[in-house]
């Protein structure tokens, strides 16, 4: 689907990246700050010349062999961190900017019609830019681009400016684009909540260069990704689907590998793809089975390996039947339970430190995930 | 009330100041551009040349557009031959001068307003399809409004009183380069001339005060238009 090559030297930094993705969805660009996503996603959109490139998008050439189409003819529609709506133009206007702009050669599959709702603009099209909200104006950002029929959408921390709530606002819709458009997306951004929430495969970047890349639940038990988010943030991140939903409680159950786990999910439906991640340090290992506790999910598996953390922990690796979850334990409680691959463990987790989310995917792509477990590296 | 000399000269004053500004307007925003968004190669020395009638004495000026302009000189004798323009002792000249003079304050103006433009909007503008032109006439353009119509208003009201390098380039003749201040000091070297003057004075006084009001009125307008 994309691939990209790209390098760039300045002063004090270089940027030098391979990215090769073969499905389509959303892409995160994930990295600290500095690491030189802005700068790639600059380079792809062609606002700013490489040294070398070659920019590839569903088997069109943007960039390499000798020729490169400037950023006006690359149809990649770019939303900025600073929303960069045009001020003297209303929200109509600044929606129908590009649009406008569209060759006649290219086919409209995205109107107006489509995206007010979508985005929730309806409200505002006669607004005045300086009266909207900064949620608002990145969500007039993000019609503004899909307007321009773009064959990428390409966000650049589009919630970075934004504070909590503002964020929890915009989320959604970038969900529904995901879900309900299947327009692909490259999206950078250095909060990894926000990459658990919406991408479907992560290069991780650090000082200008690829460390990994993947699927999501694959890169979640990479050392690399510890290396960036931090002893606190690491946790397994696991496919699974909803098979039982308690209005009652509003608990759903959802089936990953071989366990069932009990989570929160607001608007689950009985088989819906369910993307939840489980927090290594939320995570208890027992070596018998535990009873009388308040703790809902028990899984059981077996440790698949145990990794030294940093000088007092330890990071194990549990399978629970085709899937991987991650735990850290002080390596005192690793002695003291003699952990070691094979050993028979359960898992406990409380519910309410779940993440999950739901998560459009189809079926059989879970199941091709879980057989694909079985030839991991780690 | 007035002579038929005065309603003359003001007259004059308000046609010169105001081709002189429709002249320089255009090249104002051109060369406004080339000073900020262009890594041009002799930008110092561009940006010095048109600043020059700021620190100039207006005589050289007019002096410089006499070499120049001259029937004689290089563009003035080139302009007589091949459209039979004449620019010395004609109104013509006049806002030609008065354009000279006044080009600094309207290109400081729109360069204010110009910097003033994110270029991030542009890189938007880019993305969204724009070429070069479109960018500049979409977007560039009517956020630098406020700029290009505050500094034509300043150039026109400062162009109502240019002297040096009007008398020094285009003389002193009724009805036809005698513009307000001309016509003031002419008063003021007629005997009896007195009540004259102080007539234009007035009028020269208010004329450039309603200029000055009308250019921060018009600049607020715009600026609230384009929300900001």
């Amino acid at each position: 689907m994309f691939s990209i090559r790209a390098l760039k030297h300045r002063e004090g930094f270089v940027l030098d990246v391979a990215i090769q993705v073969d499905s389509p969805g959303v892409v995160a660009l994930f990295g600290r700050s500095g690491c030189g996503k802005t700068t790639l996603a600059n380079i792809i959109a062609g606002l700013l010349p490489a040294d070398h490139a070659h920019i590839e998008i569903d088997g069109v050439a943007l960039d390499g062999n000798g020729k490169s189409l400037r950023a006006e003819e690359r149809r990649i529609g770019y939303v900025f961190q600073d929303a960069r709506l045009f001020p003297h133009l209303d929200v109509m206007g600044n929606l129908r900017y590009g649009e406008k702009r569209v060759k006649s050669s290219i086919s409209r599959r995205i109107s107006l019609d489509m995206v007010a709702p979508l985005l929730g603009l309806e409200s505002l099209l006669s607004r005045r830019v300086n009266q909207l909200s900064g949620g608002e104006r990145q969500r007039v950002a993000l019609g503004r681009a899909l307007l321009s029929q773009p064959r990428l959408l390409l966000l650049d921390e589009p919630l970075a400016s934004l504070d909590a709530a503002r964020r929890e606002e915009v989320l959604p819709y970038l969900e529904k684009l995901r879900d309900e458009l299947a327009i692909p997306m490259i999206y950078v951004s250095h909060q990894f909540e926000e990459v658990l929430r919406l991408a479907t495969h992560v290069v991780l970047m650090e000082r200008g260069g690829v460390v990994s890349q993947g699927r999501l639940d694959e890169l979640s038990l990479h050392p690399e990704l510890r290396a960036i988010v931090g002893p606190d943030a690491v946790g397994a991140v696991l496919h699974g689907t909803v098979t039982a939903v308690d209005g009652g409680t509003g608990l759903a159950t959802v089936r990953i590998g071989n366990n069932s786990l009990r989570i929160h999910l607001r608007e689950a439906k009985v088989g819906a793809a369910v993307r939840v991640q489980l927090l290594a340090r939320d995570i208890i290992l027992a070596t018998s089975r535990p009873e009388n506790l308040s703790v809902r999910n028990v899984m059981t598996g077996a440790v698949s390996r145990v990794v030294a953390d940093d000088a007092d922990t330890d990071l194990v690796y549990v399978d629970i039947g085709g899937a991987l979850v991650l735990s850290r334990v002080t390596r005192a409680a690793s002695i003291a339970l003699e952990l070691r691959t094979g050993l028979p463990i359960w898992v406990l987790v409380k519910t309410v430190s779940i993440r999950g989310h739901a998560f459009y995917e189809a079926p059989e792509t879970v199941q091709e995930r879980s057989q694909q477990y079985e030839s991991r590296p780690w | 009330m007035l002579t038929a000399a005065e309603v003359d000269a003001v007259r004059l004053s308000l046609s010169i100041a105001l081709r002189s500004v429709l002249f320089s307007l255009p090249l104002a925003v051109v060369v406004a551009w080339l000073l900020t968004r262009r890594a041009l190669r002799g930008r110092l020395l561009l940006d010095a040349i048109v600043h020059l009638p700021l620190v100039l004495p207006p005589v050289v000026v007019g002096y410089l557009l006499l070499l120049l302009f001259g029937m004689r000189g290089p563009i003035g004798g080139w302009l007589y031959q091949t459209f039979g323009i004449q620019m010395v002792f004609t109104s013509a000249g006049a806002a030609l001068a008065t354009a000279a003079m006044s080009f600094p304050l309207m290109v400081r103006a729109i360069r204010i307003s110009l910097e003033g433009v994110d270029a991030g909007l542009e890189d938007a503008a880019r993305t969204l399809g724009a070429g070069p032109w479109d960018r500049f006439f979409s977007v560039v353009l009517p956020l630098m409004l406020p700029g290009i119509l505050a500094g034509a208003v300043t150039a026109f009201a400062a162009g109502l009183g240019e002297f040096g390098a009007v008398i020094t380039f285009v003389s002193n003749i009724p009805g036809e380069t005698r513009t307000l201040p001309l016509a003031l000091y002419t008063a003021l070297q007629t005997p009896g001339g007195d009540a004259m003057a102080a007539r234009l004075a007035i009028i020269s006084f208010s004329l450039g005060l309603s200029g000055l009001i009308a250019a921060e009125f018009i600049a607020r307008r715009v600026r609230r238009m384009l929300g900001r």
